[in-house]
């Protein structure tokens, strides 16, 4: 007459299944109403979850689609900490994987730019470098540190500019493109800002531990013109850049 | 070495929501003390922390777990204990308080707070994870009793004395929310009176409150579901008094944790708390 957590786990996670034998209410009759309460619990809280980290994915699937979605990951995907911040890693590629959004191929990236968002909200602080430390002859033999909370994301989709139209009154219709996105958190509050190519491979050069001169080559052999002062001033706006030194670590 | 948990002032303190951060700090009223759930404050920096530790400049801190899964039949995870001990470390609150609940099964976490059989093998299962998060924690830690909704049949302790025996045995105090009193009397045709007469209240460091929905099983019977999204019910209120008329002056909480309203509304909850303290003092 015992009930294990596996078999209330596993009636639990079937919405269909009867419940365990063993479970009762104050007159030792059934008590499938009263489990549902654990059920709904469950999956609600979780659907919640993915809705609260989701908001422009959810506005562009509409409450209905997405709940119907959030639905279907939590069976399959429940998280795997406490940290309900966390939840959702893997939603992006979920969405990509479901045959009724194949028209809608830009619907992960737009997921990835929340999580990049949400993950830079709570990354680590840190102090952002001088400007003044960067005014040095040898700046071109430089690795670059960043803050935890900088994030990249290159997308064949308009990424950014469908995130904008979608949060920003005013913002300009997203055009057919690709995009590339910086994150940064000059604050407490996440900023993204489209950058280019070449940017993302300089920043990509340098997060990879590479000097300057070899992020300038990487961002060049992408854009002969490549303005490196023009994403210097972005970075040190956003308070991006944490250190710099000069030796291989 | 354990006791910590005389910090929090026989006083109101109200379920912290980040929407309400300015007022806090601008008026906070009857309010004298915050409580925040642990696991929303385990991120690696940012706001959230920023605005922690600004508030605990100004008010004694509660840190309520949600998600450690005392109840679980595996061993307690050991990296969620090492997250509430470093939020511990940093914050030095005013107390640490968990469920008797269980609430991730292999590796799967629930985010809900599911039931417990009341056996000997359940207590001593939950007497063992409490030493150890008492252990790594170095302080003593509040339980709570939980809203249920359902019975087991193999239950051979009734609530109030499986608590007093988990108290007992591991030297953790108990939060009493007395809205999960009335809501598992309903639920389960019991006395919320005669579970109360049976609590131990002089280890209760904690006091809940917070709101009800009321519901019906496939029987007709009443099925209260304990949704923290609504103003405390009258029943609840009656119960806190006579709570109060017993144990003097405790630290009270209100908790609305969905739904969640402008301040004044929080406030007005909070002060209507405050009065009935106020009657006992």
């Amino acid at each position: 007459m015992s009930v294990s957590q596996s078999e209330f786990h596993s009636a639990l996670r079937a919405p269909d299944r009867t419940i365990p034998i063993g479970l009762t209410d104050a007159l030792n009759q059934t008590a499938e109403k009263r489990f549902n309460v654990y059920r709904n619990n469950v999956a609600t809280s979780l659907m919640d979850a993915l809705e609260s980290s989701f908001p422009v994915t959810q506005r562009l699937l509409g409450t209905e689609n997405f709940r119907n979605i959030a639905r279907d990951f939590q069976w399959t995907r429940p998280p795997s900490t406490p940290l309900m911040m966390h939840y959702g890693e893997g939603f992006p590629e979920h969405l990509e994987t479901l045959p009724a959004l194949a028209r809608f191929p830009y619907l992960g990236d737009v997921a990835r730019l929340e999580i990049a968002l949400r993950q830079s909200y709570h990354a680590a602080d840190s102090t952002a470098i001088d400007p003044a430390t960067l005014q040095t002859p040898d700046l071109i033999n430089a690795r670059f540190e960043f803050a935890p909370a900088m994030r990249i994301i290159s997308s064949p989709w308009p990424v950014l500019s469908i995130w904008r139209f979608n949060t920003q009154e005013g913002a300009g219709k997203p055009v057919a493109k690709s995009e590339n996105v910086l994150v940064t958190r000059p604050d407490f509050d996440p900023v993204p800002i489209e950058i280019t190519a070449a940017d993302t491979a300089l920043i990509g050069a340098l997060l990879a531990r590479e000097p300057l001169s070899e992020a300038l080559t990487a961002a060049q052999n992408t854009d002969p013109n490549h303005d490196f002062s023009h994403i210097l001033g972005h970075l040190l706006v956003g308070r991006a850049i944490t250190d710099i030194q000069f030796k291989e670590t | 070495m354990f006791d910590h948990s005389s910090h929090l002032p026989s006083a109101v303190g109200v379920g912290y929501k980040p929407q309400h951060y300015s007022s806090v700090l601008e008026n906070a009223g009857p309010v004298r003390w915050l409580e925040i759930h642990a696991e929303n404050y385990m991120g690696d920096g940012g706001r959230p922390l920023a605005q922690l530790r600004q508030l605990s400049h100004h008010f004694p801190i509660s840190v309520h777990g949600v998600g450690l899964s005392i109840g679980g039949d595996g061993p307690l995870d050991i990296d969620h204990l090492n997250r509430l001990k470093r939020l511990c470390d940093w914050l030095d609150p005013a107390s640490f308080s968990e469920h008797l609940a269980w609430s991730t099964h292999d590796s799967h976490f629930l985010n809900d707070l599911l039931p417990l059989p009341y056996t000997k093998a359940t207590l001593a299962r939950i007497v063992d994870h409490i030493d150890h998060l008492q252990e790594v924690l170095g302080r003593q830690i509040l339980l709570e009793n939980p809203s249920s909704y359902l019975a087991f049949a193999e239950s051979t302790y009734d609530e109030p004395s499986f608590l007093a025996e988990i108290a007992d045995r591991s030297g953790c105090g108990l939060l009493l929310d007395v809205n999960n009193v009335f809501v598992s009397s309903v639920n389960l045709a019991m006395d919320p009176q005669a579970y109360i007469d049976a609590f131990p209240l002089q280890k209760v460091g904690e006091i809940h409150l917070g709101g009800h929905d009321e519901d019906e099983d496939e029987h007709g019977a009443p099925l209260l579901i304990d949704s923290h999204g609504r103003e405390i019910a009258d029943p609840v209120w009656s119960l806190l008094d006579d709570v109060l008329r017993r144990t003097g002056p405790k630290p009270v909480l209100i908790e609305w944790d969905n739904n969640v309203p402008e301040w004044p509304e929080l406030q007005a909850e909070a002060a209507r708390a405050e009065a009935a303290m106020e009657a006992v003092q």
